[in-house]
């Protein structure tokens, strides 16, 4: 049924449908509001048999996790930035024992400096955890996403992540198409454990594992992951048939077919971006867009069958390598290996910076001229970096650099447009 | 040959033998059908102190539950010398996660086994000191304050073990570890730190709190029956003396835990709700010295010239605990 909802809200209510016998939760901004309407639901009755427990930490967030996924119970948490790296080695354990929790992501930037805003840096930081790592770039797409993580993580016995963007889909309200009982519950059976402790039948789970086994161990999570990339479109497939539309592969391309230019991107910046790709296609540019959804497993076959015929490839991503640049463009060029294609990265967006048409038509006319850098950040005000700069080579005692920053900017409050 | 009277109990101690109790007073591990939970062939140092409780205690638990129960274990020596893979000395369902996160692991046992409404199955966690008094500590307090439905046992070596005993806040003063070594003026583990665990888990005033020793098996056993008769959050604090870290004969085990008791260091007691119900008395109070002299970690205080000061200030905190844990009846002292 179409809802103008909240995106927590109808992720929330998707989670309740999805029938969880374990939620933890753990204030963090800008997940609060799904895990609050839970909480609500469990309260009220409206969600049955299902345990609410309020942590007192994202590291037991993601341990209350484990100890249920593994004895037998469908769990699920959310968290975002810092809380995503508090929780890390727990969401590291998690993966190697092979446990399928689904945790929501609320995208949000890692300090210092402390911000609240969007970006994907915390997510990055787990992308080699063993999890899979799904982006929403809607809120349909986060509240289909998560029914399709539960079935792909249960069926793999693989813990997923959907990351959506923080307050840009989080609070955002839109439409969304609410399934119903009936259909979640003809398209994610009940939680069929590969491995459960049960007095019936006792086993030991977590044991050490020495150099002998190690790399097998490892090398099978790899083959998990894998097998990701053969079911995802099998389920798209049959969720198709059950709620009748698409929740987003592995990727996707948009008026890409003779695009001399691709933009590749994840999450809610590939609606500014394909807006931007209309304008341009409405004046004549050869552009189109790709669109990735599952960053883990990366789907590199894929990647460079939707590349390989165009003339350059621009990646705009939300997150950035201090001391090298990209993140997803290293995995896009991984995929180009040997094509000779240049590849421009377009670090946008971090901590909220709003990444806007305006400057994307600037960046998208000199990449298709070819004079772009290989490494540009979007609307980076140079001015502010090169006097702090310059301070500190002046002064020995320069003083915090962030805090010189926002006297130099001055009292603008959070200066996003 | 000359005349041998029969004991009928061991002198020092009300331990009472065995076989001169009522079949249902005797001991869990004198019973054939005992559950065995951490089977033979396991890795352990000789005369581990930690095996020991942990069997007493797993055994009794799984007594006490009709074998529906569910370990989760921290990292630690109990983790690594039980699941030298393809063994393993579990006879129950165990799980290990990680070092610092074995409350919130067993938190989250027991809420699935109340989701799905399999609440005859109940769910100990288990880990050193180390793990509960310091890196799992956070999640040891949530665990405590929601009061989840869990036993957490913790196996209190004085020290890290298994790195190759470091000090925890669990070491005590005096005491040389690898990172409090004797030199300086002033040797080994300093005074005023550390925590004791107990106190601040009474403070939370969940359902039950014990203290016990490896000295006295036949209470050990008894306070974890008592702890499986509440619901809620539950913690046992067991002294195990380590050879290894402790620099004592493996033998010798059973005497030390038994000379940190009589000598009032330890004081081994129940609490319920926050309030404490009952002491297990010292018969006959032994200076520290007696405790002290046989262990080598704190064999930088004697010599030719022991270092009275030290031992002064651990007397007195020996009599403080006695004091506070009303180890003495005061009809005795």
């Amino acid at each position: 049924m179409l809802e103008q909802i909240e995106g927590s809200r109808a992720v929330a209510e998707v989670i309740a449908l999805c029938r969880p016998e374990v939620v933890c939760a753990y204030p963090i901004t800008p997940q609060t509001h799904i895990v609050e309407a839970i909480g609500e639901m469990v309260k009220s009755g409206k969600l049955m048999n299902c345990e609410f427990i309020n942590v007192e930490s994202e590291f037991a967030a993601m341990s209350v996790s484990i100890g249920a996924s593994a004895t037998g119970a469908r769990s699920y948490t959310a968290t975002a930035s810092q809380g995503l790296l508090f929780m890390s080695e727990a969401v590291y354990n998690a993966a190697g024992l092979g446990l399928p929790i689904v945790m929501t992501v609320a995208n949000r930037s890692i300090g210092a400096p402390i911000n609240i805003w969007n970006d994907h840096s915390d997510a990055m930081s787990q992308r080699d955890s063993g999890w899979i790592q799904l982006f929403a770039e809607s809120n349909q797409n986060a509240a289909d996403l998560h029914i399709l993580a539960f079935r792909l993580a249960e069926e793999l016995s693989l813990p997923a992540m959907v990351c959506m963007d923080g307050f840009i889909l989080t609070h955002a309200y839109e439409q969304v198409d609410l399934p119903t009982q009936s259909q979640i519950d003809s398209y994610l059976p009940p939680y069929a454990p590969r491995q459960v402790l049960d007095p019936q039948d006792p086993v030991s789970i977590g044991a050490m594992v020495g150099p002998e086994a190690f790399m097998e161990v490892r090398y099978l999570a790899h083959a998990r992951q894998l097998r990701v990339l053969e079911l995802i479109p099998q389920l798209v497939d049959d969720f198709k048939q059950v709620f009748g539309r698409d929740p987003g592969g592995l990727l996707h391309t948009y008026r890409a077919e003779d695009a001399e230019t691709i933009i590749v991107a994840m999450g809610s910046a590939l609606g500014t971006i394909k807006d931007t790709v209309d304008e341009m296609r409405h004046e004549g540019h050869k552009i189109g867009v790709l669109g990735i959804t599952s960053f883990r497993p990366f789907p590199l076959n894929l990647v460079r069958d939707a590349l390989h015929q165009t003339r350059r490839v621009v990646v705009v991503e939300k997150s950035f390598a201090l001391g090298i640049g990209g993140i997803l463009s290293t995995d896009v060029q991984m995929s180009l290996a040997g094509l000779n294609l240049p590849v421009y990265t377009v670090v946008a967006g971090l901590g909220g910076r709003a990444i806007l048409r305006k400057s994307l038509h600037q960046w998208f006319r000199k990449a298709e001229q070819d004079e772009l850098e290989p490494l540009t950040f979007l609307d980076l005000n140079w001015a502010v970096v090169n006097q702090q700069l310059m301070r500190e080579e002046k002064v020995r005692r320069s003083g915090p650099a962030a805090e010189n920053v926002l006297r130099h900017i001055g009292s603008v409050a959070s200066k996003i447009a | 040959m000359p005349f041998q009277p029969i004991k009928f109990y061991q002198t020092g101690t009300f331990t009472v033998g065995n076989r001169l109790l009522n079949p249902e007073d005797r001991s869990v591990q004198s019973h054939g059908n005992r559950s065995n939970s951490i089977t033979s062939g396991h890795r352990a140092c000789q005369g581990c102190g930690e095996a020991l409780g942990a069997r007493y205690a797993l055994d009794a638990a799984m007594e006490a539950t009709g074998s529906q129960l569910i370990a989760a274990n921290a990292t630690g020596c109990l983790e690594v010398f039980t699941t030298p893979y393809p063994e393993t000395s579990w006879q129950l369902p165990w799980m290990h996660s990680l070092f610092g996160n074995v409350a919130a692991v067993a938190t989250g046992m027991a809420a699935a086994l109340k989701a799905k409404g399999r609440s005859e199955v109940r769910v100990v966690a288990q880990g050193g000191d180390g793990g509960t008094t310091d890196i799992g500590f956070g999640c040891l307090s949530g665990m405590f304050e929601r009061n989840d439905d869990v036993l957490y046992i913790c196996y209190d070596n004085e020290a890290y073990m298994n790195t190759g005993v470091q000090r925890s806040s669990a070491t005590p003063p005096g005491a040389r570890t690898a990172t409090t070594l004797p030199v300086g003026p002033h040797p080994g583990n300093v005074f005023g730190q550390g925590k004791f665990v107990p106190a601040i888990a009474m403070a939370h005033e969940i359902p039950y709190v014990a203290t016990a020793t490896v000295a006295d098996l036949h209470d050990l056993e008894a306070k974890v029956k008592r702890a499986m008769e509440f619901r809620g959050a539950r913690y046992i604090h067991i002294l195990v003396p380590c050879p290894l870290g402790w620099g004592t004969a493996s033998q010798d085990t059973i005497r030390i835990a038994r000379l940190a008791h009589e000598t009032g260091l330890f004081p081994v007691f129940e609490a319920e709700h926050g309030i404490q119900v009952s002491a297990l008395p010292i018969r006959k109070q032994l200076p520290v010295e007696k405790y002290l002299k046989p262990q080598k970690r704190f064999a930088h205080l004697f010599g030719a010239q022991p270092n009275q000061d030290i031992i002064a200030q651990i007397q007195a905190l020996a009599e403080r605990n006695i004091h506070r844990y009303g180890q003495i009846s005061p009809e005795k002292s």
